[in-house]
């Protein structure tokens, strides 16, 4: 396919990770932030061609994993009450909420139903005036677009039947408290490239000025990797802390004008709480007053009930890149894919579920 | 492959993807037309792709093997 099998080229790669080997002279380590360019980078052996001084860490770009275990068990309140049809991404339905999952409450007589895109649930919400139609609205500032659509859509249209679960999160707001940590141990970032679609990269300016970093909006696929890393470890070796733009064919450095005056629209910035990562200020969406009436949280009264997460499971290292899915005691033992304790073990975007479907398992437990 | 909607946040597209045909909004890039590559996100296109851009990678990596081989050349 075209502006796909292109960026895919081995021999391109070899090119680009000679080039790394030969500008590198000191120990690196760089963070990817979307779960998107780690399944890449795991799957596609990237790291591997990396020279040793480079450390890739993967950060916490996984929606589906950081969605606070508070917000999953109030979808799972909200998703078995008999008036609802409850309507997600198919990734969020094994994410183990403090009891359950979500594909337990269709299991047991729950409508929860999978929709490719917001506006389905809308669609459904039209076709089924009898029901109540509540979408689960996760993710970056990549889905929040869609989302915010779907709630305007819904005004327009007066529909008195559907509302949605806000979990939106953005990007900066967590560099930058990753950046805080005392544990930080990140030197350059590979930003969200379709993060960056939309919102531009004008906010990472005084990110990587305040803190000394080299941030380069950077593609998904390999040769964009690879560029993206190279252009980082330039910037590392030679003393730069710059933002850069590897991914010119989709991002423009004031974003997408359109999505974002929607975003404004619909949403208020809030402060969120981050799964495994705690709460960050002023690093989520919710719904602006004016669309109150679509917020399912207020509108099904559901409250907010302390609940602690499995001991055994580390994600919360992972996803600020403390440790590596495999350094986790539990990885491929207690915790797989069919018996998650984590979500990054769930999610498609999850390091824990990119280790443990690409790498060879007995290498990675020998390894611990 | 075709597009539909006079709206502009109605606005949507048929989009390829390598043989599987689906409906994308076009709600957030009014100015894509039929023919163009477009970023796509949970049934919404966010991005055109420039055609023009996408290029530079390739040309930095021709530039790159010039200049080694350049460099051999002088060894």
């Amino acid at each position: 396919m075209k502006f796909l099998d292109e960026y895919r080229d081995g021999e391109l790669a070899q090119q680009f990770a000679r080039e790394i080997h030969r500008v590198t002279t000191k120990p690196w380590t760089l963070m990817e932030i979307c779960g998107g360019q780690t399944h890449a980078i795991v799957k596609f052996g990237i790291d591997e061609l990396l020279p040793e001084e480079i450390t890739l860490i993967h950060g916490p770009g996984c929606p589906v994993c950081v969605t606070p275990l508070e917000m999953i068990d109030k979808a799972l309140e909200i998703a078995t009450r008999p008036d609802v049809i409850f309507t997600s991404f198919g990734d969020m339905l094994r994410v183990p909420g403090s009891a359950t999952d979500l594909l337990s409450v269709k299991a047991a007589g729950g409508d929860v139903r999978i929709v490719y895109s917001p506006l389905d649930a809308v669609k459904l919400a039209e076709q089924n005036q009898a029901k109540e139609i509540v979408f689960f609205g996760v993710g970056f500032e990549t889905t929040a677009p869609a989302t915010a659509l779907a709630v305007y859509q819904a005004a327009q249209k007066r529909l008195r039947n559907f509302s949605m679960l806000i979990s939106h999160v953005l990007v900066p707001p967590a560099m930058e408290a990753l950046l805080l940590s005392p544990n930080c141990r990140v030197q350059g970032f590979l930003a969200a490239g379709h993060v960056c679609a939309v919102m531009g990269f004008e906010e990472y300016f005084p990110l990587a000025k305040k803190y000394r970093v080299p941030i380069i909006v950077t593609g998904f696929e390999p040769l964009d990797i690879l560029q993206g890393v190279l252009m980082t470890v330039q910037q590392l070796e030679s003393g730069r802390a710059e933002v850069e733009n590897q991914y010119s064919r989709a991002v423009r450095r004031e974003g997408n004008q359109p999505a974002q005056e929607l975003l404004k629209k619909v949403f208020k910035v809030v402060p969120r709480k981050w799964r495994g990562v705690g709460e960050i200020p002023k690093s989520g969406l919710g719904l602006k007053d004016e669309f109150a009436a679509f917020d399912a949280e207020k509108k099904f009264g559901v409250v907010e009930n302390r609940v602690e997460e499995s001991a055994d499971c580390r994600s919360g290292l992972v996803l600020q890149g403390q440790i590596k899915p495999h350094e986790c005691p539990a990885f491929g033992v207690k915790c797989t894919p069919e018996h998650p304790l984590g979500a990054t073990m769930v999610s498609s975007e999850g390091a824990c579920a990119a280790y443990y479907r690409y790498r060879r398992l007995p290498d990675l437990i020998a390894a611990k | 492959m075709s597009i539909s909607g006079e709206d502009p946040l109605e606005r949507a597209g048929k989009i390829d993807f390598g043989g599987i045909h689906k409906e994308v909004s076009l709600a957030y890039v009014p100015e894509a037309m039929v023919g163009d590559y477009v970023i796509v996100h949970v049934g919404f296109a966010l991005s055109r792709v420039d055609e023009d851009e996408a290029k530079k990678v390739f040309e930095y990596l021709k530039q790159m093997e010039d200049l080694s081989e350049l460099k051999e050349a002088g060894a």
